[in-house]
């Protein structure tokens, strides 16, 4: 079957690609437009490595098929730095080791992100139920949250 | 200058950011399936649907004729492999076991066991030829459940295992591998002097490692029968030494590229993936490239064993534990190897006991060949016998720190397993936790508090590392070691110690096969200790190096020059004759003063320290649901030094929430034809952030005497106490003793229920 051309545009820049029907847009990431920083942990949504926003709103890209970005916009981990300048969630990850082996970060990345553009000022348990849709094995999350939630603290106080 | 007179150290010890961490942050780092080779194919696997099976035949006909198909290959691709033992790390296997569990040759042994593959130009081709493979079985009884698996008329895995370690030889074949017996003292003499005697079974569930990166290679076999690996593993010299014996392919024809690791935990110790990936490119003529999904991650790959813990220890009216008896019983999965070794070892290690005997059956079942889990092997009998310890406190009345205090393993003690323990660190954990807050905070109703220790022996062994000094005066160390969780940063602090220079000024990296020497697996523990060991000591020949080239430029003897502060200093008689020498002016000037400045170590590190544990955990127990609620959740642990203390307590962390997640929700779930019915998070239910406090901890240093800086392994200790102390806790708040895995909900509300039946 043809393929669907699709315009949309993924970290501010307008992108067209090719995908076939099936495609989800975690496929379409990685293995058309080798925007590999997305990660496939389960394709099943239970794992939040593939987390993307669309419009603003986050969802699994595993869960999501290609042909839906048509017209949309797409945020990824690749968009999250201003070139060599870290978004702070980027930099308290770092300061707070909140990271081991890195390959769920990503997503945590986004979803922190995505939460905090809606609540600069969550609690710890609306950070924990926030982020409870992505699994780390490695950190215990204890790191994580508490590095959500300084960098919360740290942008309510720059604003 | 230390108080003991030892220089003070300016970078171990402090929290510098992973010098990998921007890659991580951003998404560039590279991990298994993000890594392509133009024309690559698509690799996919056919698993068998049944637990035990016999292959009559299998016909790839159809499948090769499949448009887009490159290479269809079965066992029959492989050679037979003769038995010989091959060492993984963490426990036994055999590499014709290893080879059969790679793809299935006569028989399937496992619901997911590997029984044929393919490559194709896509995913989609790749699937129309799994579909359009014919395999042929018949059907077998299987057994999943261990104790099954070892009475008389259960149905037997393989014609050829008898029994190894009883007297006298058997004649009949059986699915218990092997039986040993670890002993000291006199245990039934013991047991005639003790006051007290709790006897109890306990059981636990298989549970996977649970790394969020599915398994993922490519590979290339070239017309010159060179082989080129790309691919996450805890060891890119394992893959290397795995896929040339299971292949029949020379080591020097292979080189390993290790791709960044999305966590491990044991379960990259082996190879499942690689060896099939290259018999496809061989066939095909193409780079082949194979993932997991999560599905075949839990069908296919190894989780630790379930297994069967009985306990019985002896003690006197004051609290001496004088006698430790036990019987474990682990299922191996598919072919022999469970870690029931290192769980008989451990067992008792954190008691200083004269009179202990451990006895272990190592038991294959009709599921996943197992793989090394953090720690394997001890958390298992861990759980048996630190939940027993509790029961004795309780009917001794006695607190049961002070019990563990009274009876704790100490520098002199001798394990049952051989050793005599030197500097260990088992007192003070124990100490830091009766120390602390949380042992002082106030319980509500059904809330209660459990406690439990934990050891694991950590591991040194076969190392290697080079340090480069670039013409800026920077250094690149490069070792052989997948950085599974910060070791990068540990490399890089530890030369910049002994260098003298800002960590920032060392780039650390993870070289492939053909770039660095050999350096054994990423596990045990052992990657700070012994690759950090050679790292310190190419450093110090950096160092001494660097003094020559001083020597040589001042024209003095080089004995009269002390290296400080990433500077040559001019010393003894020549002191203040000449300016300081920095590391940037010597290796400015190396190409006038003999060449550039470089060093390898090569070593088999020996003296990892042992390392001990101990958790105290609050929890509430919702008697309506049988929820277990984590209130508060402390770990202590002897790291010996704490090269990057975030990391070390990063590992602490991370293991004590896998062991909650142990103790409480997870687990395999099979059919009654042995089919996995949890394959994947959803109903394989992992800890998530919603389910947790913040994890408390406490990092105590006993230095390691062996180690330059002190360190001991920290990866593995903190899996091993969680699950008894849950189930302490949850007997402290509600009166119930748990003694199965997991305390799921339906579990903890059955025996709520049975309690208020009893009482009735």
């Amino acid at each position: 079957m043809a393929k669907h051309h699709i315009s949309t545009t993924i970290n501010g820049e307008p992108v067209e690609f090719l995908c076939s029907t099936e495609q989800t847009m975690l496929d379409v990431l990685r293995d058309e437009l080798h925007l590999t920083g997305t990660k496939e942990g389960c394709a099943t949504g239970d794992c939040g490595a593939c987390s993307i926003t669309v419009d603003g709103r986050l969802v699994c890209s595993c869960l999501m098929l290609g042909v839906e970005a048509e017209g949309h916009s797409v945020e990824t981990i690749e968009g999250m730095a201003d070139g060599d300048q870290l978004h702070p969630l980027q930099q308290k990850f770092l300061e707070y080791a909140a990271l081991q082996c890195g390959i769920c970060t990503p997503g945590f990345l986004i979803a922190s992100k995505a939460l905090l553009e809606r609540n600069p000022d969550p609690t710890e348990e609306e950070a924990r139920y926030w982020l409870a849709g992505n699994l780390c094995r490695c950190t215990g999350y204890d790191k994580i949250i508490r590095a959500v939630l300084d960098t919360a603290a740290d942008m309510r106080g720059a604003s | 200058m230390a108080p003991d007179g030892t220089p003070a150290l300016k970078v171990v010890g402090t929290r510098p950011i992973r010098p990998d961490g921007v890659d991580k942050v951003t998404g560039r780092a590279q991990f298994g399936a993000d890594f392509q080779l133009p024309g690559q194919l698509v690799g996919k696997v056919l698993r068998s649907p049944h637990a035990h099976a016999r292959i009559r035949s299998i016909d790839i006909s159809k499948a090769e004729a499949v448009p887009g198909v490159k290479a269809v290959m079965t066992a029959a691709d492989m050679p037979e492999i003769t038995s010989e033992e091959a060492f993984v790390g963490e426990g036994p296997a055999d590499f014709k076991d290893m080879s059969g569990n790679t793809m299935a040759r006569d028989k399937a042994l496992y619901d997911g066991h590997a029984v044929a593959a393919v490559a194709a130009t896509s995913a989609a081709a790749a699937d129309a030829a799994l579909a359009a493979i014919v395999v042929d079985y018949e059907v077998l009884p299987h057994v999943i459940e261990v104790e099954d698996a070892m009475v008389e008329g259960a149905p037997i895995l393989h014609d050829d295992m008898f029994t190894s370690g009883v007297d006298p030889k058997p004649t009949k074949p059986s699915n218990v591998a092997k039986r040993m017996v670890f002993q000291l003292g006199d245990v039934d003499a013991a047991f005639e002097k003790a006051d007290i005697v709790i006897e109890r079974k306990y059981k636990t569930a298989p549970v996977h490692q649970g790394y969020i990166e599915p398994h993922a290679c490519v590979a290339q076999y070239a017309a010159d029968g060179q082989v080129q690996i790309y691919c996450s593993s805890q060891g890119q010299f394992m893959v290397r030494a795995y896929v040339a014996k299971l292949l029949g392919i020379d080591i020097s024809e292979i080189r390993v590229t290790p791709l960044e690791i999305g966590g491990g935990f044991g379960g990259k110790t082996l190879v499942y993936l690689e060896p099939l990936a290259v018999v496809l490119s061989r066939k095909s003529g193409r780079p082949v490239k194979m993932a997991m999904t999560r599905e075949e991650v839990f069908r296919g790959s190894g989780p630790t064993s379930g297994g069967t813990v009985w306990v019985k220890i002896g003690a006197k009216r004051d609290g001496t534990i004088i006698a430790g008896d036990a019987v474990l019983k682990f299922q191996a999965g598919a072919y022999a190897g469970s870690p029931v070794g290192p769980g008989c070892m451990t067992a008792f290690a954190v008691y200083d006991l004269q009179d202990v005997r451990i006895t272990g059956y190592d038991v294959v079942t009709n599921r996943p060949k197992v793989a090394a889990y953090r720690a394997p092997g001890a958390p298992i009998s861990n759980f048996g016998i630190e939940s027993a310890v509790d029961e004795l406190a309780r009917e001794l009345g006695m607190d049961p720190v002070e019990l563990r205090l009274k009876n704790a393993a100490k520098k002199g003690t001798k394990a049952a397993y051989g050793p005599t323990f030197g500097d260990i660190g088992c007192v003070e954990t124990l100490e830091a936790v009766k120390n602390h807050p949380n042992y002082q905070a106030s319980l509500g109703p059904n809330q209660g508090r459990g406690v439990a220790s934990g050891f694991w022996f950590n591991i040194g062994g076969e190392s290697s590392a080079t340090v480069n000094i670039n013409e800026d005066g920077t250094a690149v160390v490069a070792t052989g070691n997948p950085d599974i969780g910060g070791s990068r940063a540990s490399m890089a602090m530890m030369a910049a110690e002994v260098l003298g220079i800002e960590v920032e000024r060392v780039r650390p990296i993870v070289a492939d096969t053909s770039s660095v020497g050999y350096c054994f697996l990423t596990g045990g523990s052992r990657v700070t200790f012994a690759t950090g060991m050679a790292v310190v000591e190419a450093s110090k020949s950096v160092v001494n190096e660097l003094k020559a080239r001083a020597a040589k430029i001042w024209d003095i003897p080089v004995e009269a020059v002390e290296w400080q502060d990433g500077e040559a200093v001019p010393a003894g008689s020549n002191a203040g004759d000449f300016e300081p020498l920095s590391l940037e002016d010597i290796a400015a000037k190396s190409g006038r003063t003999g060449g550039p400045i470089a060093s390898t170590s090569s070593l088999n590190a020996q003296g990892a320290g042992p390392g001990f544990g101990t958790h105290v955990v609050d929890v509430e127990v919702d008697r309506e649901t049988g929820h277990v609620k984590v209130l508060r959740y402390l770990a202590t642990q002897d790291a010996g030094r704490a090269i990057h203390p975030s990391y070390v307590e990063g590992q602490i962390q991370g293991g004590a929430v896998q062991g909650i997640g142990w103790a409480l929700n997870e687990e395999y779930i099979y059919d009654d034809k042995g089919r996995l019915e949890n394959p994947g998070f959803l109903d394989y239910r992992i800890p998530v952030a919603s389910d947790l406090p913040m994890i408390d901890t406490v990092v105590v240093e006993v230095p390691n005497p062996r180690h330059p800086y002190g360190a001991r392994g920290v990866g593995e200790v903190p899996i091993v106490p969680p699950m008894a102390a849950m189930a302490n806790a949850i007997q402290d708040a509600i009166g119930i003793r748990l003694t199965e895995l997991p305390m799921s909900p339906p579990k903890v509300r059955k025996a709520v229920d049975e309690q208020a039946a009893a009482e009735e």
